[in-house]
C-alpha cells in the first residue's frame, strides 16, 4: 500500500517544474485516491477511519482492566475523560451535564486525534483541513443544541426566545431580531466549522511553506542558500510545536463552544 | 508570483478581530488575576466573546476565497 504523502508529492512536482520555487497552494490539499480503482478512498478518508479505530481501541483497552489503583494507561484515559466531563461539561452546562458527556467526549477525542494527525510523521495531514469534515461535525452540534432547546422549552417558546430576547426595549427588536436569528441559524454552525477548518488549513500550509522552502534552499546550487536552509528547517520545527498547541486548542474550543450552545439552549432565558 | 489581492485585503481585515481577541483575553486574564475564584464564570463568557470576534475574521477568510 502506498500512502501518498503530500511532501513526496510536492518533491515530484518541484523536480518536474525545474526552475524556481513553487509556493504551496490549495492544490496541495487535493490528494489523489490511494488506489486508482476506488475513487472515494483518499488520504483524509483513511485518516478518519484510522482515528475512529485508534480512539475506540485506546479507550476500550484503558478501561478494560479498571482498578482502584489505576495503571498508567487507565490514568491517561481517565484524565482525558475527567477533563471533558468536569472542565467542559459540568462547568459550562450545569446540573444536567451528564446527558451530554458522551457526545462532547466523542467530539473532543475525534477532533483532537484528527488534528494531531497533522504533525504525526508519515501521516502529516490534518483531516479537518478538508472542509467537509468540520461541516458534518458542526451540523451534528447544530442539531443537538436546537433539539435540546426545542425539547426543553417547546418549539414556539424556543423560537420566540431566540427572535425576541426578553428584557429589551421594543424598538431595539428591529435591529436585534435579524441579528439573533442569523446568529443562531447561520453564524453559529458556519463559524464552528470554519474556525476548525481555517486553523488546520492555515497551519498545514504554514508548515509546508517552511519545510518545502528549506528543502528547496538546500537543493539550490548556490552555497549561501544551502547555508541558510537550516533556519527554515528550525522555523519549521518550532512551528510544528506551535501547531501542536493550536491543534489541541482547536479541539478544546470546538467542544467548549458546543457545550456553550447546549447550555444556552437549556437555560430558561438567554 | 501568483495569488490575488483578496488575500491582502483579508490580511488587513484580520487586524480588527486580532485586536478584539487580544482585548477579550486581556480582560479575561485581568479578571482571573484579580479574582481567581471567578474563573469558571468568566471562562465561558470570554470564549463566547472570542468566538464572536473570530467569526468576523472567518467571514473575511470566506470572502477572500469566494469573491
Amino acid at each position: 500500500m502506498s500512502l501518498t504523502i503530500s511532501g513526496e508529492y510536492r518533491v515530484i512536482n518541484l523536480q518536474l517544474s525545474g526552475d524556481g520555487f513553487v509556493p504551496p497552494s490549495t492544490k496541495d490539499f487535493d490528494l489523489p485516491p490511494i488506489f486508482e480503482s476506488i475513487e472515494w478512498l483518499t488520504k483524509p478518508v483513511l485518516l478518519v477511519f484510522l482515528s475512529v479505530i485508534l480512539v475506540s481501541v485506546f479507550f476500550v483497552v484503558s478501561a478494560r482492566k479498571a482498578a482502584v489503583v489505576p495503571s498508567k494507561l487507565q490514568f491517561a484515559g481517565e484524565s482525558i475523560y475527567a477533563f471533558v466531563r468536569n472542565d467542559l461539561a459540568r462547568d459550562v452546562i450545569g446540573p444536567e451535564f451528564m446527558r451530554f458527556v458522551p457526545y462532547l467526549f466523542t467530539l473532543f477525542t475525534f477532533v483532537l486525534t484528527n488534528n494531531i494527525f497533522g504533525i504525526v510523521p508519515f501521516l502529516q495531514f490534518p483531516t479537518m483541513s478538508h472542509v467537509a469534515f468540520p461541516y458534518v461535525l458542526a451540523a451534528f452540534s447544530f442539531f443537538v443544541f436546537h433539539y435540546v432547546g426545542i425539547r426543553k422549552q417547546g418549539l414556539l417558546k424556543y423560537l420566540k426566545e431566540i427572535a425576541f430576547m426578553p428584557g429589551v426595549p421594543k424598538p431595539v427588536y428591529i435591529l436585534l431580531t435579524p441579528i439573533e436569528i442569523a446568529t443562531f441559524f447561520l453564524v453559529r454552525p458556519l463559524t464552528l466549522s470554519l474556525r476548525l477548518f481555517a486553523n488546520m488549513f492555515a497551519g498545514h500550509l504554514l508548515l509546508l511553506v517552511f519545510i518545502l522552502g528549506g528543502e528547496y534552499m538546500l537543493s539550490d546550487p548556490n552555497l549561501l542558500m544551502k547555508i541558510l536552509s537550516p533556519f527554515a528547517f528550525t522555523f519549521g520545527i518550532a512551528l510544528t510545536f506551535f501547531e501542536f498547541m493550536v491543534q489541541c486548542l482547536q479541539a478544546y474550543i470546538f467542544t467548549l463552544l458546543t457545550a456553550l450552545y447546549i447550555a444556552g439552549a437549556l437555560a430558561d432565558e438567554h | 508570483m501568483e495569488g490575488t489581492l483578496n488575500l491582502v485585503g483579508f490580511g488587513l481585515s484580520a487586524i480588527g478581530p486580532a485586536i478584539a481577541t487580544g482585548m477579550i483575553f486581556a480582560a479575561y486574564i485581568n479578571g482571573v488575576a484579580r479574582q481567581p475564584e471567578a474563573r469558571s464564570i468568566l471562562q465561558p463568557i470570554a470564549f463566547l466573546g472570542f468566538a464572536l470576534a473570530e467569526a468576523l475574521a472567518l467571514f473575511g477568510l470566506v470572502l477572500a476565497f469566494v469573491l
